[in-house]
């Protein structure tokens, strides 16, 4: 075939079904359809649950990065949306800044935090890592609880929604859009990254580090990077999500929401980008349809994250690659 | 009150808050020691600990009170039906895991985690269990300072156990067996150890020390909740690193040095109650970064 092949290890089993460019294309334009009119069939507050999806695609997938690309399980990924909802919190409210003007200022405070706190860790085992960023995640969410500057428990509220050439993202439907083209940026910057020198470096720090190093591959620099990365998205997602909302307090970025980002990353299939979006999707629409089930949907999610882990740990939709099809 | 009142105050709150941190590191050190897995359900644990110490309690109580003996049956009881539940989870979850990647180990244990957090979530309906216990108020008075025979209590309780499990794994023929398989798990089944059992052996009493903690805990501060394992497992596996993961004497140190850190260090100027978990989380990090070898840990080749 005369194009490029889509790579197995960003696209899961979607390879082996949109196998030409014309089945793509079609593919792609469904999609991008189905987005455009699904507020205008759904109605409002269908509208708001599919932005909240959306937000997740986002985190989702900047948390693959870390966990599915890089192998590194973070369980404090809250900790790098809270930097990115609270600096522009803070940058719009008590500074006067803009949106735009806030939303670099973000990802900037987000990229420091990912070094600050990737530096000295990422030379551990992998299972303390974990336990540090878990620690990292509680540590920035008692800093916003106890801080003056980010009001205390009660968090800050009335900040603006932005502007846009005149345009005045402020209804639940322009929410909805604009997090659609953040979604579809953060699909493409992800599969771009997935088929760089600096993916293919991931994936080989993933498979064995140890080989990867003697391959010339600096792993502390590559898994940093990888880090870094995953924080500029969760702090581009919280950004929106302090703009979308107005106001936003500490519960919004507790060790739960760690975990149920972690979960879209994993119940969906790790790695893999349809897989991430669908978790990402099942996280927010499973708990709307499972309403009745009160507190029980999460103890259900629960146990359903460690029935995948036991019977399937390629996640719901996992690859059909040569490598890897097992894990 | 003057400087040494606030200072051996600080030093009781810390042995007692120690004792309890010591007890859940244990668990985690053996575990760790034995299968090189961080058991993140191990916190979760020590809250059905206290949960199952506080159902035994309430049936027990008519037959013989709800005092520090009651407590004390109560705890005994706890930690062996939660002893076993650790070994359920071992062979369902973990066992069919050990070879797999680190990651999906890692995320294994965090879904059992969430499954004894969540299913505690739904039974209490997310409130808080007051604890029927009903211990008395008594104390002794040494000067201004004022110990209660609770807390001599809890931490004599806690020491002995401590000292049960180092005088089991230094002298018994299965603690023995316990430290060889920690050191080579292949070479001690040549050597005809049953390392399965070994394996369950362990998990048992780690979760046991945590179950009796959780009961403790729940008798002294009178009251349960769901989540109350989620912050202490934190707690425990920095007491752990910091005496030195895989070190038992390790856990126990670091649980005191821990549990000292904080009521001291809540003391410091601009340190106020509302900052002690970052304090601890910080020691945790800088522990971590400066000497992961802990206290009394050895020094690790990582392979993986």
């Amino acid at each position: 075939m005369p194009d490029t092949p889509i790579r197995p290890s960003a696209w899961g089993g979607l390879t082996t079904i949109l196998d030409t460019p014309l089945k793509r294309q079609v593919a792609i334009a469904v999609i991008l359809m189905a987005m455009i009119v699904a507020p205008l069939l759904f109605g409002q507050y269908a509208t708001v649950i599919l932005t909240n999806a959306l937000l997740y695609v986002v985190l989702a997938l900047g948390l693959n990065i870390v966990v599915g690309y890089a192998g590194l399980l973070d369980l404090g990924f809250a900790a790098f949306f809270a930097v990115g909802a609270y600096t522009v919190g803070i940058a719009t409210l008590n500074f006067g800044l803009n949106f735009w003007l806030a939303l670099p200022l973000a990802v900037f405070f987000a990229i420091i935090a990912g070094i600050i706190i990737g530096t000295p860790t990422l030379r551990l085992r992998s299972d303390y890592l974990a336990i540090v960023t878990l620690g990292f995640g509680e540590i920035v969410r008692l800093a916003a609880r106890n801080l003056r500057e980010t009001g205390g428990a009660s968090g800050l509220s009335g900040i603006e929604s932005p502007w846009l050439f005149g345009w005045h993202i402020s209804t639940p439907l322009d929410f909805y859009y604009v997090f659609c083209v953040l979604a579809i940026i953060a699909v493409v910057v992800s599969v771009r990254l997935a088929n760089s020198r600096l993916g293919r470096a991931w994936l080989y720090v993933r498979h064995d580090e140890d080989a990867a190093e003697a391959m010339g591959i600096d792993r502390v620099k590559v898994k940093l990077a990888a880090y870094v990365v995953g924080a500029v998205y969760g702090a581009i997602g919280g950004a929106f999500f302090a703009a979308n909302l107005g106001a936003i307090s500490p519960n919004s970025f507790s060790f739960q929401q760690s975990v149920l980002i972690l979960m879209a990353v994993i119940l969906g299939g790790m790695g893999k980008i349809p897989g991430v979006i669908l978790g990402a999707f099942i996280v927010i629409l499973a708990p709307e349809l499972l309403r009745d089930f009160g507190d029980l949907r999460l103890f259900i999610f629960a146990v359903g994250l460690l029935l995948i882990m036991l019977f399937r740990p390629s996640g719901i939709w996992p690859a059909k690659s040569r490598t890897g099809a097992r894990r | 009150m003057g400087f040494i009142d606030i200072f051996s105050q600080q030093l009781v709150n810390g042995i007692v808050l120690g004792s309890f941190y010591a007890l859940v590191a244990l668990g985690y050190t053996m575990v760790f020691g034995v299968v090189k897995l961080l058991n993140f359900a191990h916190g979760d644990l020590y809250m059905v600990g206290g949960f199952a110490g506080f159902l035994i309690l309430s049936f027990l109580s008519p037959f013989i009170g709800p005092g520090w003996f009651g407590v004390a049956v109560s705890m005994v009881f706890a930690m062996i039906a939660v002893g076993i539940l650790g070994v359920v989870i071992e062979r369902v979850a973990y066992a069919p895991m050990l070879s797999a990647p680190r990651l999906s180990i890692l995320i294994t244990a965090l879904a059992v985690s969430l499954v004894l957090q969540n299913g505690m979530l739904t039974i209490t309906k997310g409130q808080y269990v007051p604890f029927g216990s009903a211990l008395g108020f008594g104390g002794v008075n040494l000067g201004s300072l004022f110990i209660s025979y609770n807390q001599m209590i809890l931490v004599g309780v806690s020491i002995a156990l401590m000292a049960g499990l180092e005088i089991f794994v230094s002298r018994t023929q299965y603690g023995r067996a316990m430290r060889a398989v920690s050191v080579d798990k292949d070479m001690s089944r040549l050597l005809g150890i049953n390392v399965n059992r070994v394996i369950a052996g362990t998990f048992f009493l780690g979760t046991g020390l945590a179950a009796a903690a959780g009961t403790m805990a729940g008798a002294y501060y009178g009251s349960l909740w769901y989540f109350m394992g989620f912050l202490i497992g934190l707690k425990a596996f920095t007491a752990a690193v910091i005496g030195g993961i895989g070190s038992i004497p390790g856990a126990m140190l670091g649980g005191l040095i821990l549990g000292l850190l904080e009521s001291f260090g809540t003391q410091l100027p601009g340190v106020g109650s509302e900052w002690k978990d970052v304090f601890s989380f910080s020691v945790l990090i800088l522990v971590l970064v400066f000497k992961p070898t802990g206290l009394l840990g050895k020094p690790e080749q990582e392979r993986m």
